[in-house]
């Protein structure tokens, strides 16, 4: 096995709700091994979209280590996460996240400009990401004119197109029809196969969960495989 | 540096281009904008236009004497005395037959209708010697001709006979207890084109007025002769009179009515502005709510919170600007092509008529204006952008 690009180890995680603690991890450890593609099925409520924050720096733990590539980033303040995120995460979201105003390269380029690279350099870029997801010849609609499917393919692209190690989809596939959602899934494996992409989708769909390499369970805040259980 | 700026452009563009996602909202905060710019506009417009009318009146080389202490025309009285006595003074400019230019006058208000409204106001009647149109700058007759003396004529501004029934060429009316008939129109800067002049001694016969005047009006020569007059009245104990030049005359009465129109104008113009900031700040939380999740994908791309308070604060005062952008514009078509006038009290409660005058000043005033409701406005939801959780990516 390879090193994990990322590690949590020992998180814990809880909210308060009124007054009362909501407890969601409590002592989680799980590895993320580099160029694994991972699915994480569980019901509604177990923590599947918490996990995915944390591994994304957009929530903190409140207890425990969260580590990428050996570095610790749970201390870390917003702007440093940020950037981090901007360098190393791609995000993939259910309700693709687009913005509405802007077409779907320029939606693409957002990322890239957190880069230094020239107006040209992002031109090639958006170009290639487009063409990474089949979408060349939409550049220029906006996502209203584009297909759930296509819209969230851009929603890929925006997600490599600044070319980080990781990618977190969080029910990528969960408002889309079975062939949208198998064109989407098998972009995914591609990302994962060919472009070296470490994947982390989390799914309520069993056939989506199957097209990972390696599927999970989580369940009341705990993963109910024995592989995780082991580490 | 260059990626946040990059980061703000696309923030901004972000606002800006999401306004016709909330169109009728913000027309209405543009249109509130402009409401109360362009009332303010409007007040400092009409203090603009009666401190032009005003000042546009006096002359540097006529003189002006009244009774001590009198701040118009209509307090002060000279005696037939004290008008010989003037007469005499050094300083003043003669005429060809070598008599002092010098026009002692009275000054009554009559009744006349408003040929647009048809209500009554009250004009200003001047009793004038035919030395009335050498001691004033820039009156001259436009039609027909200057009254006779002894005659129950009138020559009257141009503004009156536009504005009031009656006062055409040619035409006999009532004023007082008398019939008059109009031999003349004339033009002039200022206030006296809002005037009715007649021969002195027909109105103080027919107003009975006595021997006296109310005001000289008397040209000087050169800077010396008003320092000489001012002087020769100074040292004449029968001459309790204040002599100034025209001009200054009429610059102490605008100073007054301009200072109270600002401070009518003013405090509507705030009150106004207080209802458009409200309406701003109502437009731009919807804007920050209804972009929450836009503004969240943006945090976890990497993007930072300052370029999310620089969106709002440029959508706030692009949409400020362009509300006095239409008041400007409005104000403009309306004063300045349609030229608008209006009538208001001057000198003892008589109309003077005067145009609103949209200057580059004031117009710059209200674009200040709004441009700070729009700072104001977009301060608070700006901050609130900026601090936005990111936790709502994942709502529709
Ligand atoms: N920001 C938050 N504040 C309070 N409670 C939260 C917050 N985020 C998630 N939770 C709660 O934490 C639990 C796990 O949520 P989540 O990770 O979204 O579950 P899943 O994605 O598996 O459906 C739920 O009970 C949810 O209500
Ligand atoms: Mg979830």
């Amino acid at each position: 096995m390879t090193d994990p690009i990322m590690r949590l180890e020992g998180v814990c995680k809880g909210y308060r709700r009124g007054g009362e603690e909501i407890q969601i991890f409590d002592r989680l450890t799980i590895d993320i091994e580099t160029g694994a593609f991972i699915s994480i099925m569980g019901p509604s409520g177990s923590g599947k979209t918490t996990l995915l924050n944390l591994l994304g720096g957009l929530d903190k733990p409140d207890d425990g280590r969260i580590v990428f590539d050996g570095q610790e980033i749970q201390g870390w303040g917003e702007s440093r996460l940020a950037k981090w995120r901007a360098a190393n995460v791609g995000f993939i979201f259910q309700f693709y996240n687009l913005m509405p105003s802007m077409s779907a390269a320029r939606n693409v380029e957002l990322p890239l400009l957190l880069t230094n690279y020239s107006a040209k350099e992002r031109r090639r870029r958006v170009a290639t990401a487009l063409e990474v997801v089949g979408l060349s010849d939409r550049a220029r609609h906006r996502p209203r004119e584009l297909s759930g499917g296509q819209q969230q393919r851009v929603g890929i692209a925006r997600a490599i197109v600044a070319d980080p190690r990781l990618l977190l989809a969080d029910e990528p596939t969960g408002d889309l029809d079975r062939q949208s959602a198998d064109e989407i899934l098998s972009i995914l494996s591609l990302l994962n196969r060919d472009l070296n992409k470490t994947v982390v989708m989390v799914t309520h769909d069993p056939q989506a969960a199957s097209r990972a390499r390696q599927e999970l369970h989580l369940d009341k805040g705990r993963f109910t495989d024995a592989q995780v259980a082991a580490q | 540096m260059g990626s946040l700026f990059r980061q703000i452009r696309a923030a901004i563009a972000l606002n800006i281009l999401s306004i016709p996602q909330r169109l009728w909202l913000s027309v209405a905060t543009v249109g509130s904008i402009a409401l109360a710019v362009g009332v303010l506009m409007a007040f400092l417009s009409l203090a603009e236009g009666f401190r032009n009318m005003l000042q546009g009146t006096g002359s540097d080389t006529v003189a002006i004497l009244l009774r001590d202490g009198a701040t118009v025309e209509i307090n002060s009285g000279i005696s037939r005395d004290q008008v010989r006595l003037v007469e005499a003074a050094p300083g003043l400019a003669v005429d060809a037959a070598g008599d002092p230019l010098l026009s002692g006058e009275v000054y009554v208000t009559v009744d006349a209708k408003k040929r647009n409204s048809g209500a009554s106001a009250n004009l200003s009647l001047r009793g004038v010697t035919p030395a009335a149109l050498q001691v004033r700058d820039g009156v001259r007759v436009v039609d027909g001709r200057m009254v006779a003396p002894g005659s129950n004529e009138l020559i009257v501004g141009r503004r009156v006979s536009d504005q009031f029934v009656g006062f055409d060429l040619g035409r006999e009316l009532v004023l007082g207890n008398s019939v008059w008939r109009v031999v003349g129109i004339f033009a002039a800067e200022g206030v006296f084109e809002s005037e009715v002049w007649a021969d002195l001694d027909t109105v103080r016969n027919l107003f009975n007025r006595g021997s006296g005047v109310q005001s000289v009006r008397a040209r000087f020569t050169g800077a010396d002769g008003l320092a000489a007059l001012q002087a020769y009245v100074e040292a004449e104990p029968r001459l309790n009179l204040d002599v100034q030049t025209e001009a200054e005359f009429y610059a102490d009465q605008s100073s007054g009515t301009v200072t109270l129109i600002s401070y009518f104008g003013w405090p509507l113009a705030i009150c106004l502005a207080i209802g458009a900031l409200a309406g701003a700040i109502n437009a731009m939380n919807s804007s920050v709510e209804s972009r929450a999740r836009e503004t969240a994908t943006l945090r976890a791309i990497g993007f930072r919170g300052v370029p999310a308070f620089f969106g709002v604060m440029v959508e706030a005062l692009f949409l400020a600007f362009l509300g006095g952008l239409l008041a400007t514009l409005c104000g403009y078509l309306v004063f300045n092509v349609a030229g608008w006038s209006v009538s208001t009290l001057g000198e003892g409660f008589t109309q003077v008529v005067f145009d609103f005058t949209l200057t580059p000043a004031v117009a710059l005033t209200g674009l200040v204006a709004a441009l700070v409701i729009g700072l104001l406005g977009g301060l608070a939801p700006a901050v609130r952008a900026a601090r936005l959780p990111i936790l709502q990516l994942g709502a529709r």
